[in-house]
């Protein structure tokens, strides 16, 4: 089976493993991180995510930028994007699925949730 | 890590397989039974056609073919059941390991990331993110006790102003009784429980060995809990285990840079 090549942009190291375990209970699946947008931009421009999971709240740059650059990029407008926020701060989370986000995860970390999610946006059974 | 997570899904795989063939199975063996019962019925109609003619040899082998089916027949849906049983047992245990496997992978990060800095702002930033994501507390602090005045005082919050908290004596109330004690204290019934700054709802001692460094002090917590399952109790202990270690060695790092730079200036001094 081909890789499934995901990002992840976050700037917390525990926040970062504790996506990444979650993720790698699917088959395949191959994973890159970052530790702030820029990081993140540089990560997609070298090659091509089939997902990318990002933070809001970040040093250098932010998640709704990096959403927005991720989007005006013709060769990664269609990649999913889920955001990972706090359980308090819907604003951030409104704010980035109107940018183009498609999903989003709340701290506490859940990994059946993000699990859910990943394969749902990957048309994975 | 890895491998037992590659381990686990082989077994999920492997279960997975077992529940489908055993779902096979069952139906085949309800297409056996159905098939049976036709051919009962077919019998039955058969002998009673005999009956009339009174053959009496040929009418008791049939009878005790009958009996054979319907032995044959009660055979086959214990069989079912028992398939159902265990399909049943699979699935239970499928649940409980993945729930270990959580557990572990949640205990290995904590214990990673804990380990991964001696700068003692960092320890600190990390064990919050792990009571906020791993134990899913929304507010807490975590304070450390002061050896030389033996006063405990907060070192960092989430949910709560520092300067709400005050400091407390070693021994005194539930926080400084914990710390005297060494023993996690966890309140009987989380629901009902009423915030307190003086009587948190989980005081966890920060240990290495039997020596108390702090505690960690728990208000509130994010996920709605009933009560604490049994791997919370040892998920606490670890972790205020390990939270120990990371803040005492990131403390002795920081004394040691700070005495080596204080002996640098001293050489410096003397050597211009
Ligand atoms: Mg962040």
């Amino acid at each position: 089976m081909a890789d499934i090549n995901i990002l992840i942009v976050e700037d917390s190291p525990t926040m970062r493993q504790l996506i990444s375990f979650a993720l790698k209970r699917i088959r395949g699946v191959r994973i890159v991180e970052a530790g702030d947008g820029v990081d993140g931009l540089k990560k997609i421009s070298a090659e091509k995510f089939d997902m990318i999971f990002t933070d809001i709240n970040m040093p250098v740059m932010d998640g709704l930028k990096l959403i927005s650059l991720v989007r005006e990029d013709a060769n990664q407008k269609g990649v999913p994007i889920v955001v990972i926020t706090t359980e308090g701060a819907q604003e951030d989370r409104q704010r980035a699925l109107a940018l183009g986000a498609n999903d989003y995860i709340t701290k506490p970390i859940q990994p059946n949730r993000i699990l859910d999610v990943a394969k749902q946006l990957l048309k994975i059974v | 890590m890895i491998e037992e997570e590659t381990g686990l899904r082989g077994r999920a795989e492997e279960f997975l397989q077992a529940f489908k063939k055993g779902t096979e199975f069952t139906h085949d063996l309800l297409k056996e039974n159905e098939r049976l019962r036709f051919r009962l019925l077919e019998m039955e109609n058969s002998l009673a056609g005999h009956a009339v003619q009174g053959d009496g040899e040929q009418n008791h082998a049939l009878l005790n073919r009958i009996k054979e089916l319907e032995q044959e027949k009660q055979d086959i849906l214990n069989r079912i059941q028992k398939v159902e049983d265990e399909n049943q047992d699979f699935a239970n245990r499928y649940i409980e390991i993945e729930a270990e496997n959580n557990n572990l992978a949640n205990l290995y990060i904590a214990s990673y990331q804990l380990h991964s800095t001696l700068d003692f702002r960092e320890v600190l930033q990390i064990i919050m993110e792990i009571v906020i994501n791993l134990i899913g507390a929304e507010e807490f602090s975590l304070m450390l006790l002061d050896e030389k005045t033996g006063v405990l005082s907060a070192v960092a919050c989430e949910g709560l102003d520092r300067e709400d908290i005050p400091p407390v004596k070693l021994g005194s109330g539930l926080i400084g009784q914990t710390l005297l004690s060494g023993e996690s204290y966890f309140a009987d019934d989380i629901e009902t429980y009423n915030r307190d700054i003086l009587s948190p709802m989980v005081c966890v001692p920060l240990k290495i060995k039997e020596h108390v460094i702090g505690v960690l002090a728990i208000y509130k917590l994010l996920v709605q809990k009933e009560r604490f399952a049994q791997v919370d109790y040892e998920l606490f202990t670890l972790l205020a285990g390990h939270a120990a270690t990371a803040i005492f060695g990131a403390r002795l790092y920081s004394d040691s840079e700070r005495r080596l730079s204080t002996i640098q200036g001293f050489i410096d001094l003397l050597t211009k």
